[in-house]
């Protein structure tokens, strides 16, 4: 048992910190349903929303990062899968040296590699496309991917792939139909990690994209102060449109927001 | 038969991280605009960039936003975790999820909420203003000598609920009873902390260590969006220089130069906060 004395002030801490870290988001939702015209009368004006969807094009710029998203984490979850199950469960020559190469892939930071890649990929007429955008993420997240689907493969019950394979299951089905459907809980999780990191990567599109059709969330919500210097309501207004799909599926996900990013960091 | 599995990860991986990488260390020997034929130069851009205090200035500029980044939130994130430890706190898993929310934010977004605090008629000032701290009022961002400060916050918002969380889940390992040994001991909180909290969580504290440190070198995001590395040059971090000397000044082979480096630094320092934790183990 703690004092009455701590506990109160334990409370007043936790209350304060949760202040701060909900102040800066509560001012920018404020800002954005705030009506925008000058002597407009108060209260909550919505209309925000739909002027920087159409008008500030954040329609298309979501549109984008929807598409690279989902790609990517399409990609990268079946690669780092397939992967990882060869790590975790195959012994073959040269293992140990692809899997440190791949850890490599984990420390190296993606403002070593955007550059190069931005000539690469432009001498292959290739850049302004999803694309450039695509494969460079996949490499980054199958990098994590392969590491974390490893942990699970090599946890997993080894009793319940030798009867698999007893039943005359091949390496592909045990991976597929047994292995893969138990480990939902870590797919989902690694999956919530890659759609993070990807929607809100600002770097890769900064460098890739100069079309305007093709930028993404973040990209757009840089580049949109510059255009409309006066709007500030429009300009939150935006920014909730870019955090709101990535904070609404921590609201209902977070045990795997937290989880990843626990286990991930602590594993590695 | 295990290479079938492995040939496509390794194909992406190869061809859009190692690849890319070879290529910066190759692009590193020229100076060239990104346009014509390159001249090979050595190793001249890494002397430039561990003799010119411009291209130095960037790193010492990101060693203070580590203090912020990193020992802050590590701090307050220990007490926080200790506090809610000892104390069978309500709500726990609410203040849990309010805190860590900052974390899945796009830092654009982040930068974008954060400079309207700073700015001249921004909140921050209303507040000081309205406290008669009317001379410390000031545009945050504007302000050579506290824009570092002002970005360093906005990493210590950022950071603490991370901290926190993987602090609680490590103090979840130690067993009720040892925090029960030291009340009958009569421990308080400090004592706590420090006998029996920071010493268990030594792995953990390794991991926020690294986890924020590394985010503090690679710092671009805020610092694009909210100070365009100014006023000036008195904001410019590494990741900040790579883009602008590689993509708009032309200076392709000084700008990968950085890029490299800031890698060696990071590299380096996340072996070197590893061994260190492992060896007090």
């Amino acid at each position: 048992m703690t004092g009455r004395l701590e506990r109160s002030l334990t409370y007043v801490v936790l209350v304060a910190a949760a202040a701060f870290a909900l102040y800066p988001l509560g001012l920018i939702l404020a800002t954005a349903v705030q009506p925008d015209a000058i002597g407009a009368a108060g209260g909550i004006d919505l209309g925000n929303f739909a002027t920087a969807w159409r008008e500030g094009r954040f329609g298309t710029y979501l549109r984008s990062s929807v598409i690279v998203t989902a790609c990517v984490v399409v990609l990268a979850t079946l690669l780092s899968s397939l992967a990882g199950y060869a790590f975790g469960t195959m012994r073959f020559r040269g293992s140990t040296v692809l899997f440190y190469l791949l850890l490599l892939g984990l420390m190296v930071p993606s403002e070593a590699i955007v550059v190069p890649l931005y000539y690469d990929l432009r001498g292959l007429d290739l850049d302004n496309t999803y694309v450039s955008l695509i494969f460079p993420q996949v490499a980054q997240s199958l990098a994590f991917g392969t590491f974390w689907m490893r942990a699970y493969f090599r946890s997993s019950s080894r009793e319940v792939v030798e009867a698999a394979r007893l039943d005359g299951a091949g390496h592909l089905r045990v991976f597929w139909s047994v292995l893969l459907p138990m480990g939902r809980p870590a797919v989902l999780t690694m999956m919530v990690l890659f759609f993070m990191w990807t929607w809100n990567e600002f770097l890769l599109p900064l460098v890739m994209i100069t079309d305007e059709g093709l930028r993404t969330a973040p990209l757009g919500l840089a580049f949109f102060k510059g255009q409309y210097t006066s709007g500030t309501s429009l300009l939150a207004a935006g920014a909730v449109l870019v955090a709101l799909p990535v904070v609404v599926f921590y609201l209902f996900a977070q045990r795997h927001f937290i989880r990843g990013m626990v286990e991930g960091s602590v594993k590695g | 038969m295990a290479y079938l599995y492995l040939a496509p990860a390794l194909l992406v991986f190869s061809l859009f991280l190692l690849w890319p990488l070879l290529h910066a260390v190759y692009l590193s020997f020229f100076e060239w605009d990104g346009l014509g034929v390159g001249t090979w130069v050595g190793l001249a851009n890494y002397g430039d960039v561990l003799t010119d205090p411009d291209l130095r200035a960037p790193f010492w500029h990101a060693l203070v936003l580590v203090g912020f980044f990193c020992l802050v939130p590590v701090t307050i994130g220990l007490v926080l975790a200790s506090l809610m430890t000892r104390t069978a706190v309500r709500g726990a898993g609410f203040f849990r999820s309010v805190l860590f929310l900052p974390q899945v934010v796009a830092l654009t977004v982040v930068a974008v909420a954060w400079r309207d605090i700073f700015a001249p008629q921004g909140p921050l000032n209303d507040v000081l203003r309205a406290v008669g701290l009317d001379s410390f009022a000031r545009g945050w961002l504007g302000d050579a000598s506290w824009v570092l400060v002002a970005i360093g916050v906005v990493g210590v918002w950022v950071g603490t609920g991370l901290c926190m969380v993987l602090f609680l889940a490590g103090l979840s390992n130690v067993g009720r009873e040892v925090y029960e040994a030291a009340r009958i001991d009569g421990a308080g909180f400090w004592r706590e902390l420090v006998s029996i909290s920071v010493p268990s969580l030594r792995g953990e504290i390794a991991v926020a260590v690294t986890l924020t440190m590394v985010a503090a070198l690679r710092t671009f995001d805020l610092v694009y969006v909210m100070t365009g590395g100014g006023p000036g040059r008195a904001s410019t971090v590494p990741s900040y220089e790579v883009y602008q000397r590689a993509m708009e000044k032309g200076q392709v082979g000084t700008g990968v130069t950085v890029a490299l480096l800031l890698t060696a630094v990071i590299l380096l320092a996340t072996v070197l906060v590893n061994r260190l934790a492992e060896e007090k183990e």
